[in-house]
């Protein structure tokens, strides 16, 4: 019996792909690694490119990632595929904008956080009526 | 018959509101159960990088990342997760208890705060309350993608790198089941792995190209899908909530349509009565 190793190719959203295969292809980072049943513990960056997985039945499946991170294990194989494309300036824009949306929020009084402050007004109103209605009927 | 008029508006009324409650409870149930499988999708990903953080923490690489190292606090770092609409019961003013609860600790043990909320309920809260806020990530909807959240993310892994806090929480509701959600606070960084025993004579793993940028590129990944998987769990937190909350609704639209059919029933028959009294009495003086 040929000897097989076990790969399962997941994303932060969706699992990919799980199963078995003889052989597997990746885009590590620095250039493409191929990976046999037994290969020793590994773990390296992945390219955007294709990852091809040959079956037993001799098959070959392949599937498109983003980037991410390859783990190796004599008989096992993870891909945690990215599903963003991921650069550091462009992590870095994203993080200003994130920054920028909090203090926009902090200066900007705009309709959606006034509206949560006059339903919190609102509330405490009508607990206020509510309470006087009270008094009143027990007077 | 004075009032029965009323009455029957305010029943025609309670009615269309019950509609729109059904309506509701229906579409939070349907939403529910794919915000479900969306939670169960991001399991593979979430077991699998733990595995191998757990794996590399236990290693002795050369470079030892700084999220797995405890530093003494003075300034900590909160992620709050929370809806984007409301209608949902106590689901987040139950988180924000709970937030507030450890923020007091906190603050009475002499530590400063930094928050980043994720979705418009937690920032129209914090922002009345009051709370170094410093990012933000608002409309994510029921299918959130992590793109979305890199950014807001980075806003802390930054601060935690420079040292601006030195611990990073996470809040968020934990779907328990349908009925019962519950606000949980969990630890992010520093990253707590639990030794394992299996693991103690271990192999290390060939880096490629070095252990650095591996470590680090994996550690970030590794915090996101955390923050992420918390994301997707409060969206089915929130559909489940909100399908209580209108089932609930509904069944008291009922109760209070029957109330006031009963006291406009009870105001008829009096009107009635009270007309045949006044013809009798008026046949009787004639």
């Amino acid at each position: 019996m040929a000897m097989t190793l076990h790969v399962d190719i997941v994303s932060a959203e969706a699992e990919i792909f799980s199963g078995t295969a003889t052989m597997v292809f990746a885009p590590a980072e620095m250039g493409e690694v191929g990976i046999a049943p037994r290969h020793a513990p590994l773990v390296t960056r992945l390219k955007p490119g294709e990852v091809r997985v040959q079956t037993q039945e001799g098959d070959e499946m392949s599937f498109f990632v983003s980037g991410g991170m390859l783990e190796v294990q004599p008989h096992v194989i993870t891909v945690l595929a990215d599903t963003a494309i991921r650069a550091d300036d462009l992590d870095e824009a994203q993080a200003m904008e994130a920054k920028e949306r909090a203090e926009k929020m902090l200066s900007d009084k705009s309709a959606e956080l006034d509206y949560a402050k006059a339903q919190a007004e609102l509330a405490q109103s009508i607990a206020q009526l509510a309470a006087i209605k009270k008094l009143r009927a027990k007077s | 018959m004075a009032g029965s008029k009323e009455i029957r508006t305010q029943v025609a009324s309670i009615k269309g509101t019950q509609k729109i409650t059904k309506a509701m409870e229906m579409v939070a149930a349907s939403k529910m159960r794919k915000a479900q499988e969306r939670m169960l999708a991001t399991r593979p990903y979430a077991e699998k990088i733990q595995n191998v953080v757990e794996h590399l923490s236990q290693a002795h690489p050369e470079y030892h990342h700084p999220y797995l190292q405890m530093r003494e606090p003075k300034r900590v770092g909160l992620i709050i997760i929370s809806t984007d609409r409301g209608l949902c019961g106590g689901l987040n003013i139950n988180l924000f208890k709970s937030a507030i609860t450890s923020m007091k600790e906190w603050d009475a043990a002499g530590l400063e705060i930094d928050l980043t909320l994720i979705g418009t309920k937690s920032g129209a809260f914090f922002k009345r309350l009051g709370g170094n806020i410093v990012a933000t990530a608002t409309h994510l909807g029921d299918t959130p993608s992590i793109v979305e959240l890199i950014g807001t993310v980075k806003v802390m892994l930054d601060a935690y790198e420079a040292g601006t806090i030195d611990r990073l929480y996470l809040a968020h509701n934990e779907f328990e089941n349908t009925m019962t959600q519950n606000p949980l606070l969990k630890q992010l960084i520093p990253v707590a792995a639990e030794p394992d025993e299996q693991l103690k004579d271990h192999w290390d793993y060939i880096y490629e190209p070095d252990s650095r940028p591996v470590m680090d590129a994996l550690m970030i990944r590794y915090i996101e899908s955390l923050v992420y998987q918390g994301v997707v769990e409060n969206v089915a937190c929130e559909q489940a909530a909100r399908m209580v909350a209108m089932k609930s609704a509904t069944e008291n639209a009922d109760d209070l349509i029957d109330e006031l059919q009963l006291i406009y029933n009870k105001a008829r028959q009096a009107a009635i009565t009270q007309e045949i009294s006044e013809i009798v009495s008026g046949a009787a003086a004639v």
